[in-house]
């Protein structure tokens, strides 16, 4: 395919050179031209008022893989010292909506950890969990967990595989794209199905967040992403659900790493954050005082405290409370962001939580947007008498 | 030792913003720099010259503009660069870049490869893990120190979410780095001179013996459909009246969903 600028039109307005997020466009003699920086994204075709931007497609194009045998969606079910990890769960949840809409089976693969954790995987939604419990598995390296997971789609061949953009997932599945030859989606924020083609669609911010961006790859199988935790909903434990554990013998594996020590170093609030069902965050606006009332609204709702960057940058709280794109995600119920302007960076962190209820005492600010709901006001103001409204309420 | 460092030339994407309005990126003026983690790539590369000798080669695979960012590697003590550039290679996605620099490392000669984290305009962290699979050796990823390196083996600690892992592979070895691993040296006035003189030698897709199939737009599996500002919430309630009654009215709203 190439994009081509029909001189002839282009009046050199330069409306494509903006609206281009690979700088890709330049104008030259007064007409626009395109240089090597091109993504074929094809943002620049809608801009364009002279419709001088053509797209032509070239024989070849479309190279087209046999991918018609390929059936149902996997979730790599990541363990770290034999226990799930939470997006595990989360991938259950979104893998099971995708696998009904498209009527197949949802399957897990799980390596190492042992068999009652594969059967929670069952009872979390999977109807199949491919389990591999040789005991190498169990501390992770790149090159058997890839071979082994590459080896078993070879052979069932699903059409979507996700796992979550951890540390684990988005350093190994990367090896099987590349062995497979199929496409990956890194950190991938809403999954879809295309109602019409029946693709995955699949979003993720780009550019430090500043936009997003729908990802496809509709000629090769199976379609891969991984996905940030904490932004997918978990599935429904059901006790009660029945499904098949599949046993997975790991032969001929080569590995050259080796895990010789394990050193632990979370720290405790790290973990509260992303499970805390009510975060009040503060940003630049509470000031460092502030961060003391905000503690006291986020113990009165059983909740932990975020914060911002900028908030993080003054040194008023620790780095690992940053919620955002450098920062965690988080999905709370309850999100209160106070003073917090909502820059792009830091939605993302935080845009899927269920209620956001923001508090800035600038009308015009972005994170009004997001909010379920806004208040305008002065955090000094509002805070203290949020905390004693509440506490009237509980009494 | 053949070190190869993989330097990408992105543009500052902490100074890119976008319009309001026509919701698009507004990139004027926005600088072409290295991927901040390549610098540190390039730094852990003249770290490891230093303990067990070698060379330093950076490579990059871009539009020939990119040569300044090898340029610059030179300015930082970089041995020798090479620029992958051919227009078939445009339009490439992860796949199609690491098929590129996979062909090209391959014809250069390789003990050590370091890459950053990842870049900071897809931020995917698939390039580094991707290069490894296609030249079949082992690759360790979020590298935040190098313990020890010897002449067939080396030993990291490797980043992980809850702390981090000591790991030990063979060489030859992929390494991806995070900013912890160490602060990149500025360039030195040296280095500056001899960045000048360098001849930027180029491989196109003849040089690298790549199929033109697997590289470019062809040889990317991915597509990109679109691209879009990120959106208001749909469910929003505007609260009314004055500063307490807007509170009263969400507390109010808040014991509804049994959440006070
Ligand atoms: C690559 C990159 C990654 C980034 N990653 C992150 C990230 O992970 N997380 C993150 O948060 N940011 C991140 N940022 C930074 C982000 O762009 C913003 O700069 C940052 O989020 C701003 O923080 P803030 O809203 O607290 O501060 P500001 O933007 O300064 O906003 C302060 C707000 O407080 C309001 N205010 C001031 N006083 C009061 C008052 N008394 N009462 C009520 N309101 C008041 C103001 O109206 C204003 O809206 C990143 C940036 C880049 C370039
Ligand atoms: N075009 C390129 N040329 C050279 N190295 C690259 C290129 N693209 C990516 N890399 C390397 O791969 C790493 C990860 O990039 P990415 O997968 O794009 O996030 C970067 O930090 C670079 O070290």
């Amino acid at each position: 395919m190439r994009i081509v600028i029909n001189t002839e039109k282009c009046t050199g307005c330069a409306q494509c050179v903006e609206s281009c997020p690979y700088t890709s466009i330049e104008i030259r003699d007064g007409k626009a031209h395109i240089n090597e920086y091109c993504r074929f994204c094809r943002t620049c075709l809608s801009v364009c008022p002279e419709g001088a931007i053509i797209e032509i497609v070239e024989e070849g194009d479309e190279q087209e893989a046999d991918i018609s045998g390929y059936k149902g969606v996997w979730v790599f079910a990541e363990q770290r010292d034999g226990h799930i990890a939470p997006v595990a769960f989360e991938l259950i949840g979104a893998g099971r909506r995708l696998a009904d809409e498209l009527g197949t089976e949802l399957s897990a693969v799980l390596l190492g950890s042992t068999a009652e954790e594969a059967g929670e995987l069952i009872k979390w939604g999977a109807d199949r969990v491919y389990h591999a419990n040789d005991p190498m598995f169990m501390k992770f390296n790149d090159e058997p967990y890839a071979q082994l997971l590459a080896g078993l789609i070879r052979k069932h061949k699903p059409e979507i595989v996700l796992a979550g953009a951890t540390p684990i997932g988005r350093s190994f599945i990367p090896r099987i794209a590349a062995r497979l030859k199929t496409g990956l989606t890194a950190d991938c924020t809403a999954l879809e199905i295309d109602k019409d083609s029946g693709n995955l669609l699949q979003v993720r911010p780009a550019f430090g967040g500043n936009i997003m961006a729908t990802i496809l790859c509709p000629n090769y199988r199976p379609q891969m992403a991984t996905v940030r935790p904490r932004v997918m909903k978990r599935g429904v434990y059901a006790a009660e659900r029945t499904g098949e554990v599949v046993p997975v013998a790991a032969e001929n594996l080569t590995c050259r790493t080796r895990v010789i020590d394990t050193v632990k170093e979370v720290s405790e609030c790290l973990v509260n954050l992303q499970e805390a069902e009510v975060i009040v965050a503060g940003g630049r606006g509470v000031g460092e005082k502030g961060f003391r009332m905000l503690e006291e609204l986020a113990e009165l709702l059983g909740g932990a405290v975020g914060a911002s960057r900028a908030a993080v940058d003054e040194g008023w709280i620790p780095y690992s409370h940053q919620v955002g794109q450098t920062g965690k995600t988080v999905c709370p119920k309850i999100y209160i962001a106070c003073g917090i302007s909502g820059a792009v960076q830091h939605l993302v962190g935080m845009q899927s939580s269920d209620i956001i209820i923001a508090i800035n005492k600038n009308p015009e600010a972005p994170i009004f947007n997001m909010a379920t709901y806004g208040i305008v006001g002065d955090v000094n103001e509002v805070v203290p008498l949020f905390i004693k409204k509440i506490k009237e309420a509980k009494a | 030792m053949n070190i190869i460092v993989c330097i990408k030339q992105v543009p500052d994407t902490s100074e890119v913003r976008i319009n309001p309005e026509t919701n698009t990126l507004v990139r004027e003026g926005v600088p072409s720099i290295i991927n901040p983690y390549d610098l540190h790539a390039l730094e852990a590369a003249l770290q490891i010259r230093e303990k067990a000798g070698g060379k330093v080669i950076a490579v990059t695979m871009g539009p020939p503009q990119a040569e300044d960012a090898l340029r610059e590697a030179v300015s930082m003590g970089a041995d020798e660069v090479r620029l992958i550039s051919d227009r078939a290679f445009a339009g490439a996605d992860t796949w199609a870049t690491s098929y590129a620099l996979y062909k090209a490392i391959d014809k250069i000669g390789y003990d050590i490869i370091l890459c950053g984290k990842q870049a900071i305009d897809g931020d995917t962290a698939q390039v580094g893990p991707e290069v490894a699979e296609f030249l079949r050796i082992p690759h360790i990823s979020y590298v935040r120190k190098v313990e020890d390196v010897g002449s067939g083996a080396i030993r990291v600690q490797r980043l992980m979410d809850d702390g981090y892992d000591v790991v030990e592979s063979s060489l030859p070895v992929l390494l991806t780095v995070v900013k912890e691993i160490n602060t990149p040296r500025l360039p030195s006035l040296k280095g500056k001179m001899a960045a000048k003189k360098t001849v930027v030698t180029k491989m196109d897709l003849k040089a690298i013996g790549a199929e033109e199939e697997n590289v470019g737009l062809k040889g990317s599996p991915t597509q990109v459909r679109n691209i879009f500002a990120p959106q208001a919430k749909a469910d929003r309630k505007v609260l009314q009246g004055s500063v307490e009654e807007q509170i009263d009215l969400l507390v109010r709203e808040l014991r509804g969903l049994k959440c006070v």
